[in-house]
């Protein structure tokens, strides 16, 4: 879809756009994470499963600076940012999704989207800040297409856990980041919802670089995409979804919990 | 008119009906005999210390920071004003008389080096917003810096307030001590005791508080204001979407504390008196009171609450005594448990619930109509 369709700045080059080597995190001893080498392409989707506690939000946290790995490097858009700021990293532009969906519930849906714009974050410059007319129409029809139009002048607290989910997605649509973490975005949605997140993924490959966890295989299987199997902090297995889920460790590991449907 | 559009007419002209009411009716009462000058002066008063709890709001209801030290930037910009008056006041040798009655050495004192500035009433206006915001910016940048957040944040601004206290009773300060500053007789040259004084700082007042309104309800309606309803509602998050929160609650706290002197440097010439006995605990509980009871989040609530409070204290103080204190732990209770939104915002509320009825009653009127047309 053309609103979705611009390129966001970016310059080419050969290496990855994020990349995380010889990553650790440990809390109180217990190794979370330990990734030896997990890396994705410029404008590829890449879909992160494991069971639980397998390290699948710690990965989000250490690549949007919640969390500083132990040790370890990770290069984002050819740029060292271990142990930078969060809101740096968020500035260079990483844009994320939590998994329970965080909005600012004193505010209405348009004053969400104004918030996400990519735009100056300075406290004078915002004093004098305006939406354009092309940001406005750029918002109404993100708004129109998560059929969130009607409530853009509510408050969001008055919103439904779905509508929470969309207007999260929607915010992160807005910023434009480099890239998308996008922490179970079909969670405590219904069947149809799920299906339209997934098309709208689906529209963002290709144009952002994106990397999702999920849980629910038939949302997986909708994107289509590379998959990287996470398992006690480890990377466990990466290819596509048949070819993970006929892997014999990821079996043993993760599908052999009967977590597959 | 239904009653919605009664509630949302009444809603619209009250802000002008009040401006007028203090702008043109009172100084009328006053000038045809009706009230005395000590009471426009005491509204005077009661007007200073409203902008202050404006500046709270902003603070506490906009950005969701439960500060309690707003009394003492009231009482540094008090005190800069109080100083300047004292300048121009009785001299003992050169000392302003509050100045020289509390210091004991023997052969009197040279004025102290940082009472120089306050010579000049133009240095002491601009010093009222420049002290209080310094020492506000400072505080501000390394409590946020530090993610002091939440009750820790209330406790460290009582306890800030608390150490001012005791740095401004001691005498060796050469700030008078608990006795304070007093003796004060002129502004710009004009008697403080003549009436006409006391109507001009009156309407100084007033003015000041519609320019702080106007200021604020701009502010909160920029993306800015917005960003810091969004440091309230959720701070983490918006750190993930670029946003530095720590600039903003710097920035909020310093604009509180410039409103917070204003209103003391107001307050000051028409009280006469300036001491220490604002930054006790109370003190800055009463301003967070002021705006529980009004409404937070609301800018009007901060005036409503802060007059009704010291309207109440005035008349309810005479009759009562010390017993007064129970009616206003009674207050505090009953904003919790039936007006968590204050006065302000119950109004609203009814308002919404206007609107909703009228919306319903329209929806159930349209629905047989359909029914006889099909």
């Amino acid at each position: 879809m053309s609103i979705l369709a611009e390129h966001p700045g970016e310059g080419t080059s050969r290496l990855d756009l994020i990349q995380l080597t010889d990553v650790t995190v440990s809390f109180d001893g217990f190794k979370a994470l330990d990734i030896g080498y997990f890396a994705v392409d410029r404008n590829a989707l890449r879909v992160v499963i494991g069971p639980n506690g397998a390290g699948k939000t710690t990965l989000c946290d250490v690549i949007s600076g919640k969390t500083r790995p132990a040790s370890g490097r990770v290069v984002f858009d050819e740029v060292d940012i271990t142990g930078m700021a969060d809101t740096a990293i968020a500035a260079r532009g990483v844009g994320r999704k939590f998994q329970t969906p965080t909005v600012f519930d004193g505010l209405t849906v348009m004053e969400n989207m104004e918030l996400a714009l990519p735009r100056t974050r300075g406290v004078w410059r915002n004093l004098f800040a305006r939406t354009a007319p092309a940001e406005r129409e750029l918002i109404e029809s993100i708004l129109t297409r998560v059929r969130l139009i009607e409530s853009r002048a509510i408050e969001s607290r008055h919103l439904s856990h779905g509508q929470r989910q969309w207007l999260e997605i929607s915010m992160l649509m807005v910023s434009r980041p480099k890239l998308l973490l996008v922490d179970e975005p079909a969670a405590g949605l219904t069947d149809h919802e799920t299906a339209l997140t997934a098309e709208l993924l689906n529209e963002l490959k290709g144009h952002h670089t994106i990397i999702v966890i999920e849980h629910d295989m038939e949302f997986v299987r909708r994107l289509g995409s590379e998959v990287t199997v996470l398992c006690e902090g480890r990377v466990l297995s990466s290819g596509t979804l048949e070819h993970v889920q006929n892997d014999a460790k990821v079996i043993e590991a993760y599908l052999g919990r009967g977590k597959e449907r | 008119m239904s009653l919605a559009l009664l509630h949302r007419n009444i809603s619209r002209s009250a802000p002008w009906a009040a401006l007028l009411v203090f702008t043109v009716v009172m100084p009328l009462m006053y000038a045809g005999g009706a009230i005395d000058i000590g009471t426009l002066n005491t509204w005077g008063k009661y007007l200073a210390i409203a902008i202050m709890a404006i500046g709270l709001d902003l603070v506490w209801g906009y950005t969701g920071m439960l500060s309690l030290c707003q009394a003492l930037f009231f009482t540094l910009g008090g005190y800069c004003m109080g100083m300047h008056l004292a300048m121009h006041g009785p001299l003992d040798d050169g000392i302003p008389r509050c100045l020289s009655v509390v210091s004991s050495e023997v052969g009197g004192i040279q004025l102290p080096l940082f009472w120089q500035p306050f010579a000049s009433l133009a240095a002491t206006v601009a010093l009222v917003a420049l002290v209080p915001g310094a020492v506000a910016f400072l505080f501000g940048w390394f409590a946020f810096r530090s993610r002091v957040r939440g009750v820790y944040f209330s406790i460290i601004t009582q306890a800030l307030t608390i150490a001012v206290w005791l740095v401004l009773c001691r005498n060796e300060m050469r700030l008078c001590g608990t006795n304070g500053l007093t003796n004060f007789v002129t502004i710009a040259g004009f008697d403080l005791r003549a009436p006409a004084t006391k109507v001009g700082l009156y309407l100084l007042t007033v003015a000041m508080v519609a320019a702080s309104v106007v200021l604020a309800q701009w502010l909160v309606r920029t993306r800015t204001g917005r960003v810091l309803i969004a440091v309230r509602d959720n701070e983490s998050r918006l750190r993930f979407a670029g946003y530095q929160p720590v600039a903003y609650k710097v920035w909020v706290f310093t604009l509180a504390a410039i409103l917070g002197a204003v209103g003391g440097a107001l307050y000051v010439p028409q009280n006469g008196i300036m001491t220490p006995e604002y930054l006790v605990a109370k003190e800055s509980v009463v301003a967070v009171v002021m705006v529980a009871l009004g409404g937070r989040g609301t800018i009007y609530g901060a005036i409503v609450g802060a007059l009704l409070y010291k309207y109440l204290e005035n008349t309810l103080s005479t009759v009562l005594a010390n017993n007064w204190y129970f009616v206003l732990g009674g207050l505090i209770v009953a904003i919790v448990l039936f007006l968590p939104d204050g006065l302000v915002g119950a109004w609203r509320g009814l308002g919404r619930r206007l609107r909703e009825r009228d919306a319903r009653q329209a929806a159930r009127s349209d629905a047989p109509s359909a029914a006889v047309a099909s």
